[in-house]
């Protein structure tokens, strides 16, 4: 038995090894941009609101527009149709670097909608208290809507991972490597069954750990109800 | 130091508009507390954010000391906002922040150093009685408590002003009376004038000096509070205070019938 396993590491480790590295990567890179990304737009859905903040019908429904266009196209459409533009951007649209566009293009939207529903959930009286104060739009959004609902953020951010997690292995059948992709071509392909469900076993354990690493980081910084 | 000349607030415009104040004129002085009284949805609440501007006046004005601020906006709006505390029904505390950091928010907003913010923020906490609190958050306190807190954050940039909403509707009555002692100490000792909106009668006898009774969005009576109540004219204000003793005198052959009295619900409403 063990010199089964032994044998299968010797043959196969560094490679899902290799592909563990690269689906964090993925996945890592394209969570952290598409916050970069969807923060400010879930910020401005918010604010442009009625009765919001800085009400603005124009800004709220184009973005609203632009961000359900974003949603609703399937990701493995995205992966091919974006294949010139991520040329364009990263000179290849093969391998981590090719993934990455398509998957930050697919999750910003994503994102504006949960930063949106996280901000959503402050309560009005506390925009109001620091109205009051004499707060700024900006000091509001910075002070109040963003520090309030961090918790609720971080529990957004370990969704949203988790999905590009997915969507990464997706990524992997045009070839962008990672656990997705090995899993793909030893599993589907070559029908090497002790690969793929190795794989698998590998993605299925990385996803509990990063949603338990968001789970008790919300719960760390949350003094709502202690 | 507070005046409103003619003030109207509308919401909606045109055929759906629906006024929600009509015609304020009031007169606050300098050192008083001064009670807004009237039922829910009388207006009370929008009268009183046209004060710090939090609602904007449709017509009419707001004038505070001698300066008219109905169009006050940007830095000056800021800065009328930094003179004019206001506390809430639902105490509005951040709940991600300590009891210091609530405290100093009015003054981080104001870009004060915080050896100073902290500084000032521990001698809030010391007279306001919660010595020591600083360090917890605001799910750990007690409901009259979190007012402390914000009550101490209402005076962080040393108002001249202070709005009072409904500061004990949500208070039980032991806490109520402690929280309008606060109010009123802070009141005489540090020269805040005070406009307390209230449904209750009792909370307007405890502490206000004047009363103006605001129904349908039009003030219909106002005086000083003992003659006031004493001799009301308004049907509105009659009837509010013949529940009051209806409501005592049923209390009092309670208590004498058991012995003891509720304390919860003992608070005249």
């Amino acid at each position: 038995m063990t010199a089964v396993i032994q044998e299968f590491i010797n043959e196969y480790g560094e490679l899902l090894l290799d592909g563990t590295w690269e689906t964090l990567v993925m996945t890592i890179v394209s969570t952290l941009v598409a916050y970069v990304i969807g923060i400010p737009v879930g910020v401005l859905l918010t604010i442009s609101g009625p009765g919001a903040l800085r009400p603005n019908r124009v800004l709220h429904t184009v973005l609203g527009w632009i961000v359900n266009i974003g949603r609703s196209i399937p990701f493995i459409i995205l992966l091919v149709a974006m294949i010139p533009l991520t040329r364009l951007l990263m000179g290849t649209s093969l391998g981590v670097a090719g993934a990455i566009p398509p998957l930050i293009v697919s999750a910003a939207p994503f994102v504006g909608r949960m930063v949106e529903q996280s901000l959503a959930e402050v309560d009005d009286g506390l925009i109001e208290a620091a109205q009051s104060f004499g707060a700024s739009t900006w000091q509001v959004v910075t002070k109040v809507l963003l520090f309030e609902s961090l918790p609720s953020l971080v529990r957004g951010a370990a969704i949203t991972f988790i999905n590009l997690f997915g969507y990464s292995a997706m990524a992997g059948t045009v070839g962008a490597g990672g656990l997705g992709d090995i899993a793909i071509r030893y599993g589907y392909q070559r029908y090497q069954y002790d690969v793929m469900v190795v794989s698998v076993v590998l993605c299925v354990i990385l996803v509990q750990i990063f949603q338990s690493l968001g789970n008790v980081l919300a719960r760390r910084i949350d003094h709502h109800s202690r | 130091m507070i005046q409103f000349e003619h003030l109207h607030k509308s919401y909606g415009e045109g055929r759906e508009a629906h006024e929600v104040l009509h015609d304020i004129n009031l007169d606050i002085r300098k050192g008083e507390v001064f009670g807004i009284l009237g039922s829910s949805g009388a207006g009370k609440s929008t009268l009183v954010r046209c004060i710090n501007l939090l609602e904007r006046p449709t017509k009419g004005k707001v004038v505070i000391d001698g300066k008219d601020v109905t169009d006050a906006s940007g830095a000056r709006l800021a800065e009328l906002r930094s003179s004019i505390g206001m506390i809430f029904q639902n105490f509005s505390l951040f709940q991600q922040r300590t009891v210091l950091r609530n405290i100093t928010f009015p003054l981080e907003l104001n870009h004060v150093a915080k050896a100073e913010r902290t500084a000032r923020a521990e001698k809030l906490l010391d007279m306001v009685g919660l010595a020591g609190y600083g360090d917890r958050y605001p799910s750990q306190l007690s409901g009259g408590q979190q007012q402390r807190v914000a009550i101490a954050r209402a005076l962080a940039n040393n108002p001249s002003i202070m709005l009072c909403d409904e500061a004990t509707s949500a208070l039980d009555s032991t806490t109520t009376v402690q929280i309008l002692d606060l109010l009123r100490r802070i009141n005489r000792e540090m020269d805040v004038t005070m406009v307390v909106i209230t449904h209750s009668l009792s909370v307007a006898r405890s502490i206000c000096d004047r009363v103006a009774m605001i129904d349908g969005g039009r003030i219909v009576e106002e005086g000083e509070t003992e003659a006031l109540f004493a001799n009301p004219q308004s049907d509105i204000l009659k009837a509010l205070i013949a529940s009051a003793n209806a409501q005592n005198t049923r209390r009092a052959d309670e208590a004498d019938g058991t012995g003891r009295s509720d304390t919860k619900n003992s608070e005249v409403k």
